[in-house]
């Protein structure tokens, strides 16, 4: 399949009264057409930024892209004027974000925000826009739809506002989604909703998709790919079937510990990770995860490990490289569920 | 220990009462028929109300001493408020909420004030719930101070006690807030919770707000410190996998009502409301090959607003099953059918 987003070596920081501070240090990564790649990360990871660092949408000050490339269908996007940049943001590379209402204008029409960009960059007629809005709006399944393209945002439900901008992001048929949280807010039965909504309209357009969440567990029934991130790097990159039944990199093993799973037998305890995300201040020398890390070698605290091949279609960041897949099995304690049950009511 | 017998006088707690039979011998708290709604005014000058929202309608269940009740359901389906209306945080529109026989709805000032004590709240963000200009020390010692139970240097002793408790550092007394981690802060939440001995804990999304490496730590926190001290939780989450973790009963709300109430082990495996299976096939399984092979219910629409709730069975807007028994007959009331398991839909006998 081919190439169509190259990003290498990233950074951006930002100015602020603390100190600089390192949001993206130096990820290199590639998306494919027509897949899905799903990045993982807890926040402050630096999710958001890489992806808005692609967008070109960083705010500076206090923000600076300070290195990298990013190649889209060739083109370095770094590299473009503002004007070139605007005719791919929404057009060719689409953006969803967590919270629609930062993202709908909440004086304006639903309508206004969804026919601009298509009279902008389809150069439609007003007439045309608001059919295609229309359109649109069905597709996402909102009811009524040529009744409620006139509401205004607070007029719709989260779900509802949610589907609203991802019927705007998919109105231009873009080549990329980028979808930054888009279901953290919503409760799971609506996340259902949107996720069998997004799927659809893939196989229907053909896009690709980049999807940014906080929650493992969810990437496993969406993504082709996995990055895991930790202090703006790539901790582990792999295929969705490595990554969870080969875990690699001491960082994803954790996280795979630390969530209850609901088809698995109650364990008695949690399995937590320990201390507390890096400072992206005084960014650690030396690995960002060695503080918090239960493989930590001497090397881990003085020479920051490259992401490396470990198999086809998985790379690690790190001197030790555990097996996980052991080491899930052999630390999970588990426990009969019948017999926890009447532990603490009787206790 | 208290049994729902005791309270002569109230004639709602006869068998027909929906969790009375189950959980009389060690009950701590007894929620009954519980309401809240807030009215919605218009007008600047002349207000009148226009309408309200039926943030509870109507919920009933018991908490039984040393165990964790979770209460789980979508955003805006009246968890908080059940929560918030228990402890009296809310004045409740209709209802009744006994802790230890004592109905809490009936009581005022000093009398309840002193029952207050014994109930603590841990709200879901660990950023607005601490005061940024108090040190810890003066937000842990605070309860002491308002029910002056401990000043000065015991203050200050008990506070550094319960620091050491939640995992931190005594030293961290004389810090600010800014200062924490998320985490940590939660741990402050949870330690100014703990000043003065309470038995009961609304857990209001303590996690949720928090990076996932560090939701375990503060859950095993959690457990440790009920079989420490003996403490009594109503954990109110959305994330179905940690409720499953950390509870031993489990209510599922849907748009001010409960709809189904088990022991844990039985509503995951045997979930019985379409509400409840809906939402548990929803949840996201960390294996790909799993998912591959999950048959999802997706539900269609969206949760309708608790202004307008749908007659009859208020799900049938979004049920799969709904019939029309369910769209214009009598709501279904939540009821045992078997095993304290509790159901409220037409379609389970
Ligand atoms: N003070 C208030 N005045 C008016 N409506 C309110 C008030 N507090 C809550 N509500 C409404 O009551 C309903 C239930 O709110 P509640 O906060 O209990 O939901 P929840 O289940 O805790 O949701 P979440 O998971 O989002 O916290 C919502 O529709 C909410 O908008
Ligand atoms: N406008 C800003 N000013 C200063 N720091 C910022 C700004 N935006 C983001 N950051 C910092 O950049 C880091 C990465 O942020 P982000 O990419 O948003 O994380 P996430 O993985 O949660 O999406 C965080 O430490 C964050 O605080
Ligand atoms: S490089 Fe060292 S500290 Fe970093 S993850 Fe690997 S073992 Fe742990
Ligand atoms: S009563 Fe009817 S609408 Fe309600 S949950 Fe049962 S089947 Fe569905
Ligand atoms: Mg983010
Ligand atoms: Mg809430």
């Amino acid at each position: 399949m081919a190439r169509l987003l190259e990003v290498r070596r990233l950074e951006t920081r930002f100015h602020t009264q603390d100190g600089v501070v390192h949001a993206v240090n130096g990820p290199s990564f590639y998306v494919d057409e027509g897949e899905t790649l799903g990045i993982v990360g807890e926040s402050g990871s630096g999710k958001s930024i890489s992806m808005l660092s692609v967008m070109r949408l960083i705010p500076t000050p206090p923000g600076k892209i300070t290195g990298g490339e990013v190649l889209f269908d060739g083109k370095n996007l770094l590299k473009l004027k503002e004007s070139e940049m605007r005719r791919i943001r929404g057009n060719q590379i689409a953006m969803i974000f967590q919270d629609p209402m930062t993202s709908l204008n909440p004086v304006l029409r639903v309508s206004r925000q969804i026919t601009e960009s298509l009279q902008l960059h389809l150069g439609m007629s007003a007439k045309q826009a608001r059919q295609r809005a229309i359109e649109l709006l069905q597709m996402v399944g909102i009811p009524a739809a040529a009744e409620r393209v006139d509401n205004y945002p607070h007029q719709f439900s989260g779900g509802m506002r949610q589907r609203v901008m991802i019927a705007m992001g998919l109105s231009c048929r873009p080549k990329l989604l980028i979808a930054d949280e888009p279901t953290t807010a919503l409760d799971v039965t609506i996340q259902a909703q949107i996720v069998e909504l997004i799927k659809a309209l893939q196989d229907e357009i053909g896009m690709a998709i980049i999807w940014i969440t906080h929650d493992l567990a969810f990437l496993a029934g969406i993504a082709d790919r996995i990055l895991v991130m930790y202090g703006g790097q790539i901790m582990e990159q792999a295929s969705v079937h490595q990554l969870y039944k080969n875990p690699r990199h001491p960082y994803t093993i954790g996280l795979l510990q630390s969530i209850p799973r609901l088809d698995e037998r109650r364990h008695e305890k949690l399995q937590p990770i320990e201390g507390m995300p890096p400072d992206l201040v005084n960014y650690p020398q030396g690995c960002p995860f060695a503080a918090r890390c239960r493989f930590v070698i001497d090397r881990c605290w003085s020479e920051d490990p490259q992401l490396e091949s470990v198999g086809p279609n998985h790379a690690v960041a790190c001197w030790v490289k555990p097996q996980g897949k052991e080491h899930l099995l052999s630390t999970a304690v588990t426990n009969d569920p019948s017999e926890s049950l009447g532990r603490k009511a009787n206790g | 220990m208290v049994n729902s017998t005791s309270f002569p006088g109230n004639p709602s707690l006869n068998t027909d009462n929906p969790t009375s039979p189950h959980s009389s011998q060690a009950t701590l708290l007894r929620v009954e028929n519980l309401k809240m709604h807030f009215p919605i005014l218009r007008g600047l000058v002349f207000q009148r109300q226009v309408g309200s929202v039926k943030a509870v309608d109507g919920v009933s269940f018991a908490v039984r001493r040393g165990e964790t009740l979770g209460l789980v359901g979508e955003s805006g389906c009246g968890k908080s408020t059940t929560g918030r209306a228990i402890l009296q945080l809310y004045r409740p529109t209709a209802g009744h909420v006994y802790f230890e026989g004592t109905d809490l709805t009936q009581l005022q000032g000093e009398e309840l004030r002193r029952m207050r004590r014994r109930m603590q709240m841990v709200f879901q963000d660990p950023y607005a719930s601490l005061n940024p200009r108090q040190t810890v020390g003066a937000i842990v010692g605070e309860p002491m101070t308002v029910f002056n139970v401990a000043k000065g240097k015991a203050q200050q002793e008990r506070v550094k006690e319960l620091l050491d408790v939640v995992g931190l550092s005594p030293s961290f007394i004389n810090r600010y807030p800014h200062e924490f981690s998320g985490g940590q802060r939660q741990r402050i939440v949870i330690a100014r919770a703990l000043a003065l001995n309470p038995d009961f804990i609304v857990c209001d999304e303590p996690i949720s707000a928090l990076d996932v490496s560090i939701q375990a730590q503060v859950v095993n926190l959690l457990e440790a410190l009920q079989e420490q001290f003996g403490l009594t939780y109503l954990f109110i989450a959305h994330d179905l996998s940690v409720v499953r973790h950390i509870s031993d009963r489990v209510a599922v709300m849907y748009l001010g009502k409960v709809v189904e109430l088990a022991d844990r082990d039985e509503i995951y495996q045997n979930p019985l409301h379409p509400y409840t299976q809906a939402l548990l096939s929803a949840v996201p399984i960390p294996d790909p090959e799993v998912e591959a092979r999950r048959q999802r219910i997706v539900l269609k629409g969206d949760v309708p607003s608790p202004v307008n709730p749908p007659q009859g069975c208020n799900f049938h807007t979004r049920c799969p099953l709904a019939t029309d028994v369910c769209r214009h007959g009598l709501p279904p009331m939540l009821r045992d059918v078997g095993d304290g398991h509790f159901v409220a839909c037409h379609l389970v006998s």
